[in-house]
């Protein structure tokens, strides 16, 4: 009888998950990624603070979502193969590189992982690539969106999403979309990361978050 | 998806859910709908989409999921095309009967009490998620939620449905308050073409009404002249 009444906290006994939400866009000249930054266990938040912005070479991100462990260990054996890679052709690597052997893994352990990265960068070749490895498939896209928070966004993504935005718009066009998301869903939430990679180079921002934009509240 | 164990109630259950989607989904029934109500100053917009859909299949493709309560007072239903039928039947008479009774126009709120009272006593049974709005001499333009589970509760913009989850950024990041009819027209019809796009239970025709003091104005956009956004 006691054991029902007090029953262990769930979060003991749950895996944990960045719940979150994830962004990546092109501009003219890039891409700009961003995440929130709350993973849970359950209901408790167990990291307010998580970048799940990972870097995968100096201008190739991949953007976490799913379980947590999944996501990070996939995040740091492709940057490990892209390391090696890119010592054997001597230049940096191709951002559809990167998005390949990301897909690779989440192809051939689909049944076991459960995570969603989706992978932007800058190359000389094809210059801002967005890539969703979505359970193993590849596709590349002007855009994505990912992670549980990202349900609540489609319908304004859909909507506001133009063609060769501006860095600075396509910046904006970010912080809105997590803003948003966090704002509805409740594995979601604390701060926004952003990180812009062009040819020069990739900048990382963090807007806390009584810096993000406010909508109407209901 | 949800494993079949019995668990006594007050032990939580272990969630399996999928990260891929939202805890949400495996507990409301989708018998797909996206259905939104807005005020303004003078009276409401109401819209649905019009697909009600049983598994894959399209039971109806013009669905009409507004329905008139009283002169003035409509309902939005999303749920179980069944239970929001009997529900609106049975408060419309009930409602007819309090306006004789009253010897005047209901208020909103009365008949937003009614279904409230009805979803909340018979919510094991019911699958019902309703917007009620409308417009009545006392406060202008109203729109009450009483989504699953029977509770009440009075808001400017609202929006539900299985469709209705794509759409909360879009109607967060637009809504404005003191928007003009037509704004709220537009606000309406876009917000809802855009749900009907990305959920797979919504589709068909955008059906409007405006209920001011006027009376009802009813429209309807046909799948072909919807508005168009550049990714869809």
């Amino acid at each position: 009888m006691s054991e029902e009444m007090f029953p262990e906290p769930e979060w003991l006994s749950e895996e944990v998950k960045t719940g979150t939400t994830i962004i990546a866009v092109t501009f003219d000249g890039g891409v700009v990624l961003g995440s929130d930054s709350r993973v849970s266990a359950g209901e408790s938040v167990v990291n307010r603070v998580m970048n799940k912005l990972s870097p995968l070479h100096d201008k190739i991100y991949c953007a976490l979502s799913g379980s947590a462990a999944d996501a990070q260990t996939i995040a740091e054996i492709v940057n490990y193969q892209l390391d090696v890679h890119s010592i054997e052709v001597e230049d940096d690597p191709l951002v559809c590189s990167a998005a390949t052997l990301v897909k690779n893994i989440s192809y051939k352990y689909k049944e076991e992982l459960s995570a969603h990265l989706i992978v932007a960068g800058w190359d000389r070749k094809k210059g801002g690539q967005v890539y969703a490895t979505l359970n193993g498939l590849l596709s590349r896209q002007p855009f994505a969106i990912g992670g549980s928070g990202s349900f609540y966004i489609h319908g304004f993504v859909d909507a506001e999403y133009r063609k060769n935005m501006t860095k600075r718009e396509s910046q904006e066009f970010v912080v809105n979309a997590l803003t948003l998301a966090m704002g509805r869903d409740g594995s979601s939430g604390g701060v926004a990361y952003v990180v812009t990679i062009d040819k020069d180079g990739a900048e990382e921002k963090c807007i806390l978050g009584n810096e993000l934009p406010r909508f109407f509240d209901q | 998806m949800a494993t079949a164990l019995q668990f006594p109630a007050n032990v939580s259950t272990l969630n399996n859910y999928n990260d891929l989607y939202p805890d949400w989904t495996q507990r409301e029934v989708s018998t797909g709908t996206t259905i939104m109500a807005v005020e303004f100053d003078g009276g409401v917009v109401i819209g649905a989409d019009s697909r009600t859909t049983t598994g894959a299949y399209i039971a109806n493709r013009v669905t009409d999921k507004l329905t008139p309560i009283h002169d003035r007072i409509f309902c939005c239903r999303s749920g179980s095309a069944a239970d929001t039928q009997a529900i609106a039947d049975a408060v419309t008479y009930q409602l007819g009967f309090h306006s004789i009774e009253l010897d005047e126009a209901p208020l909103i709120q009365t008949a937003a009490s009614l279904f409230r009272d009805m979803c909340y006593r018979y919510r094991e049974e019911l699958m019902a998620g309703i917007i009620v709005a409308g417009w009545d001499k006392r406060r202008g333009g109203q729109v009450y939620t009483v989504p699953v589970g029977g509770m009440m509760t009075r808001q400017p913009v609202s929006v539900g449905g299985s469709g209705s989850s794509y759409i909360y950024g879009y109607v967060d990041s637009n809504y404005k308050t003191g928007m003009t009819k037509e704004e709220c027209l537009k606000f309406t019809a876009e917000a809802l073409t855009l749900a009907m796009e990305r959920d797979g239970s919504s589709g068909g025709v955008v059906r409007l009404a405006v209920i001011s003091e006027q009376g009802v104005e009813r429209q309807v956009i046909l799948g072909n002249q919807l508005p168009k956004f550049s990714t869809v």
